[in-house]
């Protein structure tokens, strides 16, 4: 099953528009942040409203690597992941003293300040201040594959659908063994879990780094992808998009990565089409409507309806024979 | 020295929009364990329709308390529409929600009233009483509407038996059930009178940085920032959380670092402090028992107690509370702490 779904997303950009492949290669890059973000809310109870920040981080780390050094498109990855683990961890030190809507305003502040030290006057040898760096778009390495034209966006599609994987692999690994218990025991009951000896301090400091590590992931692939990076495109309404995501997605569930980053991706384009006046008012009451329907995300109500079928089927098979 | 006046007053100005601001955010988390972030476009909506009024002729004053009144109305509204559905669903999904209520309100103003920036009158006049230099009238104006509004809303709370039942209501909703109290409506007058404060807060900041849609977008993030450094669950500490974060503001974009880095010096200044004081200067510190069973997903409230206080009797709480202690401090029952998320 997973298989096919996989091989179906591996051969869509060959049968849509460039423009198409591009807003996917955009729904992949999504889906990693969001499941970044999903690490540290969903499933160990931080609320973030800064995300935006760390994905800024590894998007410039990136463009920087590449602009000014030279380094490959595909070696600047795990560098920005690294850096971005580092910068989370450190950042989630001093956050471990706070809880619920302190730690919202905190990420919040992060997330506003962070372009403005970007555009800052003394960084702009970096960072190139307000203008941005501007990047080359990597050339696909085979001009085809099994008879399939590549173009660069395609070859980028099927990258980061590849890191996308391996991604979500660690994640779905990290999160089902204890690790990912010991996160949702400190989300749930944070003395109780330390006293079955679970180190909180390190374990949300931890949670902290390994999801500004994937969203910074997500910032890399993301500089690349669109091959150009300023200020003005990490503003803190990039963070609260995530936010929106996730939870739209489904929180503490990592196929609800997929289905936050189809909605912040497609559904501002949707709304766009119904009102040209006011489109931000319907993407409000999309998302106020979604809330209504499927308090729980999609993955959760897609969750509920797989469990009610089943029961349905379960009954009818007994009652057959 | 007169311009470093200048600058405490300019401070005191904005920081009692803030408080204002901060005010609103307070009543309604103490009601609903929430915080409202669409709490700034409300204000900006209510602050358009005013200029609706004065475009259409209406003297200053009238249009004023048309507007308050209406921005009440609103409230509720929103309250009884919008917010009751999520009442009782996850925090994150009542975020959502009002993120939504953010954007509606905030495209609405923008398809209705376009964009670009308007001028909005000051009711006070241009030059200062008695001859003061160092302030303007509109400052002195905006110094003095807060502090009367804020005086309203302690009389209310602290004399009428209608504040007293909302007091009830938030602090503990199924006792205040059972002795009769409508607790939904309470509720909904909450967020009527949030928006009302607001609404004054965004007339009073209006002439200031000018009525555009996106003009609360600052004013509500130090709100919010003022709300959270006085302790979200005290209104006295929102209040003068607003009055420090405007000075610390203006002082700080005066002397120095200049505009530009202005928001992340006073932001990282105020999360520093979150850091030492971690329940904000005035806030309540909860602490939490172990409990049986988990309650990640529902808002229920657990027992906990003041640290280093133990539980008062009632006729304690009672004297407490006639010695003029804070219209909220609620010793008897605590509201539960804000749940995990």
């Amino acid at each position: 099953m997973a298989l096919v779904l996989l091989l179906a997303a591996a051969a869509l950009p060959f049968v849509v528009s460039n423009y198409r492949v591009f807003q996917l290669t955009m729904v992949l890059i999504y889906a990693i942040a969001l499941l970044g973000l999903n690490i540290l809310t969903g499933y160990n109870g931080q609320i973030s409203l800064g995300h935006g920040a760390f994905y800024a981080i590894g998007a410039y780390v990136t463009a920087i690597l590449m602009d000014q050094y030279g380094v490959p498109y595909w070696l600047c990855i795990p560098a920005a992941g690294a850096v971005c683990l580092l910068a989370g961890f450190l950042f989630g030190l001093p956050a471990l003293r706070l809880e619920g809507v302190y730690l919202a305003l905190a990420t919040f502040a992060l997330g506003v300040a962070l372009p403005q030290l970007l555009k800052y006057k003394h960084l702009e040898a970096w960072t190139g201040g307000v203008q941005g760096i501007t990047l080359i778009k990597p050339d696909p390495p085979l001009d085809s594959i099994l008879g399939l034209k590549l173009n660069p966006d395609r070859w980028l599609y099927l990258f980061t659908l590849a890191v996308m994987v391996f991604m979500f692999v660690l994640g779905w690994n990290l999160l089902r063994g204890r690790v990912g218990r010991a996160l949702i025991a400190i989300r749930d009951h944070p003395i109780a879990a330390s006293t079955m000896g679970i180190d909180n301090a390190l374990y949300k400091s931890l949670a902290f780094g390994v999801s500004a590590m994937f969203t910074g992931v997500a910032g890399a692939l993301g500089a690349v992808a669109v091959a150009f990076v300023a200020p003005d495109s990490f503003t803190i309404f990039l963070s609260i998009s995530f936010v929106v995501g996730m939870v739209v997605g489904g929180l503490a569930s990592i196929s609800g990565a997929i289905w936050g980053a189809l909605f912040i991706q497609f559904i501002p384009n949707v709304a766009d089409q119904v009102s040209k006046a006011a489109p931000w008012a319907i993407y409000g009451a999309l998302m106020i409507a979604f809330m209504y329907v499927m308090p729980t995300g999609i993955a959760g109500a897609l969750r509920l309806a797989w469990r009610r079928l089943q029961r349905r089927t379960g009954r009818g098979s007994q009652a057959a024979p | 020295m007169d311009a470093f006046l200048h600058q405490v007053f300019a401070g005191l100005a904005t920081g009692g929009i803030y408080a204002s601001l901060a005010l609103a955010l307070v009543m309604i988390h103490n009601a609903t364990r929430l915080v409202n972030f669409a709490q700034g476009e409300m204000a900006m909506f209510s602050t358009y329709l005013c200029w609706t009024m004065l475009q259409a002729g209406w003297p200053y004053w009238i249009a004023f308390v048309a507007t308050v009144v209406l921005a009440f109305v609103l409230g509720i509204a929103i309250e009884r529409i919008v917010i009751r559905p999520v009442e009782r669903a996850p925090v994150l999904t009542a975020v959502v929600v009002f993120i939504g209520l953010l954007l509606i309100l905030n495209s609405l103003a923008g398809w209705i009233y376009t964009y670009t920036i308007k001028s909005f009158p000051s009711p006070f006049p241009s030059k200062a009483p008695f001859g003061l230099t160092m302030v303007s009238a509109h400052e002195l104006g905006a110094i003095g509407v807060t502090l009367v509004v804020l005086l309203l809303v302690y009389l209310f709370f602290r004399f009428t038996p209608l504040g007293l039942a909302m007091r009830a209501a938030a602090q503990n909703p199924d006792s205040s059930r059972l002795v009769g109290i409508r607790v939904g409506w309470m509720l909904a007058l909450g967020w009527g009178l949030a928006a009302a404060i607001g609404a004054t807060a965004g007339m009073m900041v209006a002439p200031i940085v000018f009525l555009d849609p996106n003009m609360m977008t600052g004013v509500i993030l130090y709100a919010f920032a003022a709300a959270l450094m006085g302790g979200i669950d005290s209104p006295g500490g929102a209040v003068a959380g607003g009055f420090i974060v405007g000075v610390l503001e203006n002082l700080v974009g005066a002397y120095l670092i200049g505009t530009e880095l202005k928001l992340t010096v006073a932001l990282v200044l105020i999360v520093g402090v979150l850091v030492v004081k971690p329940a904000g200067l005035f806030g309540r510190v909860i602490v939490q028992r172990v409990r049986g069973r988990s309650r990640a997903w529902k808002p229920s409230p657990p027992p906990n107690s003041r640290r280093s206080r133990p539980p008062r009797s009632r006729e304690a709480c009672a004297a407490g509370r006639s010695a003029g202690r804070s219209w909220r401090s609620s010793c008897c029952s605590p509201p539960p702490p804000c749940p995990s998320w």
